[in-house]
């Protein structure tokens, strides 16, 4: 096995800057830091879902992506692991997370270890993750960290220490995305992807068929 | 290379004029179409079948058997025929009878079906699609090969003693295409028959289409029927053309922009750099479709898009015109130059090759089965015609 990791790093964020794409960064930082400490290098792929809108929607009515879509789909299909970030809409994942999501080959994240992530306004949606955003992806027969990380606005004032008595020092967001860099670097280190299934490898032979 | 023209037969309200044609001027402007195709020199129609508005082809043999009657060296197919829904049995007897009408001048190209609710409307379960297409094309095979049938599957009624009439002209049936976009298990059924594959790449970016294409070609050599080049390939295709490359753009993009499959996403210029559509000039459409042979090796059919998104009569019959006077001659002599030997089909093969080669073989069928008599009722034809009632009962096994 080789020590070669890629982690491709999905955020769907609208503005910019967006915390969303904060939250992904520091997320795949501190996947990325632990890897390495496993004795792995890392490469990391963005994919930012603003910069393919267009293309999403024209994917959806096409049935295929193309250009510059077509090879952030190809770089997520071949990572070895995925870390992917929605903001939270009226209690669910962003429209346009999940019109991502759908122009999917349905095989294409089977196995693929995955770190969720969102973020939203308040504490009150946190759990959205956790009952919407993950069956999403056990949908897909993804390898889900059990550890997903959601940040309110208010989590970015955080620390170790308490101001105010408003924020979360028991648990607070630094120490979340460490645990959940952890939880997905241990994964990643112990598989290796072989790349997308070939289909034409694997399709059956017609006597096999006629059976 | 054959060139010629299929329709999916949809109903679209005309974008620039409001004009939505009804089903009975849909159905005549078809068949408006196939016979200008003809008379204008272009070697090949074909009709979709489709069980839903907006479509209106839901029955492709009265449709071209009356095309045969009214044409006269066009080869009329189809674009596609469902394997899956249709009962194989109707498939083997109508279309042995359109052959028979159309003195072998067709072919026909088999297809799953991309409509869902169509499988439980034809008491079928999309989820078996593939298992359907292999073993309803097998037993076509058998009712069309054999001339009595004695068969069991998983799909539908057994059959004992079944001959499905009338006999393949001259024992030899219809050559068969199949197509597929994405299933390799497709490709590789019509490898391992030796019948012809079809990619209907309209949607669809080249790459993906040189993947197939190239899986039909090896399996085609692997089962032993010839050499991968040797393959029968066909593929999809969609022009719009004035003689101003600018007309055409112009004319043309309303009906882009809203049309039923890609309306309102892509816009032209990514949809005629991504897929086959092209836009402009009949050189332009030369100089694209001329290199698909590089691409994917030297084919046999070319079949182009062109009555659809709401496009009038006219234009569609001036399209016709286009492509059989500008495009196709200066198209034949580039594609036919890249062919790579002799012994590389220049098309698809003919009835009268057909008879030739399973002569040659040893494996011409019987063009008629069994005596004069009914073996059921026992009873001859023109005993029911005259009314006599000397087996009344009979067929009851009283």
């Amino acid at each position: 096995m080789t020590t070669q990791r890629t982690l491709a790093v999905v955020s769907a964020g609208l503005s910019q800057p967006s915390s969303t794409r904060l939250l992904a960064d520091r997320l795949s930082a501190a996947t990325a830091r632990e890897l390495e400490l496993l004795g792995h290098t890392v490469t990391i792929e963005q994919i930012e879902l603003r910069d393919h809108a267009h293309a999403i929607i024209d994917a959806m009515l096409t049935g295929f992506p193309t250009g510059d879509l077509a090879r952030a789909v190809d770089a997520l299909t071949k990572a070895d692991g995925v870390i992917a970030v929605t903001p939270l809409f009226t209690t669910t994942y962003s429209g346009l997370f999940k019109s991502f999501v759908d122009i999917l080959d349905k095989e294409s994240l089977s196995q693929m270890p995955v770190l969720l992530g969102a973020t939203g306004g308040t504490t009150r949606h946190s759990l959205a993750l956790e009952y919407s955003v993950r069956p999403l992806f056990t949908y897909l027969r993804a390898d889900v960290v059990s550890t997903s990380v959601f940040a309110a606005t208010d989590d970015w004032a955080t620390g170790a220490t308490q101001h105010d008595g408003r924020d979360d020092s028991v648990n607070p967001l630094p120490q979340r995305i460490d645990r959940a860099g952890r939880a997905l670097a241990e994964r990643v280190a112990a598989r290796e992807n072989a790349g997308p299934a070939d289909p034409f490898a694997t399709a059956p032979s017609f006597l096999d068929l006629l059976r | 290379m054959q060139f010629g023209i299929f329709t999916v037969s949809d109903v679209t309200t005309d974008p620039t004029t409001g004009h939505t044609p009804d089903d009975t001027e849909r159905v005549r402007d078809i068949l408006t179409i196939a016979k200008h195709a003809d008379e204008a020199g272009l070697d090949v129609f074909a009709t979709g079948e489709h069980h839903n508005p907006p479509f209106v082809a839901s029955s492709p043999t009265t449709m071209l058997g009356y095309l045969a009657g009214v044409t006269k060296n066009i080869t009329l197919s189809t674009a596609t025929t469902l394997i899956t829904t249709n009962d194989p049995v109707r498939l083997a007897e109508e279309y042995a009878m359109l052959q028979v009408i159309s003195d072998g001048r067709m072919d026909l190209m088999m297809g799953r079906g991309n409509t869902g609710p169509v499988y439980p409307w034809f008491g079928q379960d999309i989820r078996q699609g593939i298992p359907l297409a292999v073993e309803n094309y097998a037993l076509l095979r058998r009712l069309w090969t054999e001339d009595v049938v004695d068969w069991e599957g998983k799909f539908r009624t057994p059959l004992q003693g079944f001959t499905s009439t009338p006999r393949p002209l001259d024992g030899v049936p219809p050559f068969v295409w199949h197509g597929s976009i994405r299933s390799p298990e497709i490709a590789e059924q019509a490898a391992y028959y030796g019948d012809g594959f079809l990619h209907n790449n309209i949607f669809w970016p080249m790459t993906h289409t040189k993947q197939m294409v190239q899986y039909y070609r090896q399996r085609f050599e692997h089962y032993g029927h010839g050499r991968a080049d040797q393959a029968i390939v066909g593929l999809g295709g969609q022009v719009f053309m004035r003689k101003n490359s600018q007309d055409a753009w112009n004319e043309f993009r309303p009906y882009f922009d809203v049309a039923p499959v890609y309306g309102h996403g892509p816009s032209m210029e990514d949809f005629t750099r991504e897929t086959p559509l092209t836009v402009g000039s009949p050189q332009q459409v030369i100089d694209r479709y001329g290199a698909f042979v590089d691409e994917i090796g030297y084919y046999q059919r070319q079949l182009f898009l062109i009555d659809h998104a709401g496009l009038p009569l006219k234009t569609v019959l001036e399209q016709i015109d286009l492509l059989a006077g500008d495009v196709v001659p200066e198209l034949r002599k580039i594609v036919d130059a890249k062919r790579p030997s002799d012994d590389v089909p220049l098309n698809p093969p003919t009835h009268a090759e057909r008879v030739a080669a399973a002569r040659a073989a040893g494996e011409q069928g019987a063009a008629h089965v069994g005596g004069t008599e009914d073996r059921w009722t026992g009873r001859r034809a023109e005993e029911n015609a005259d009314g006599r009632h000397a087996n009344a009962g009979s067929a009851f096994g009283l």
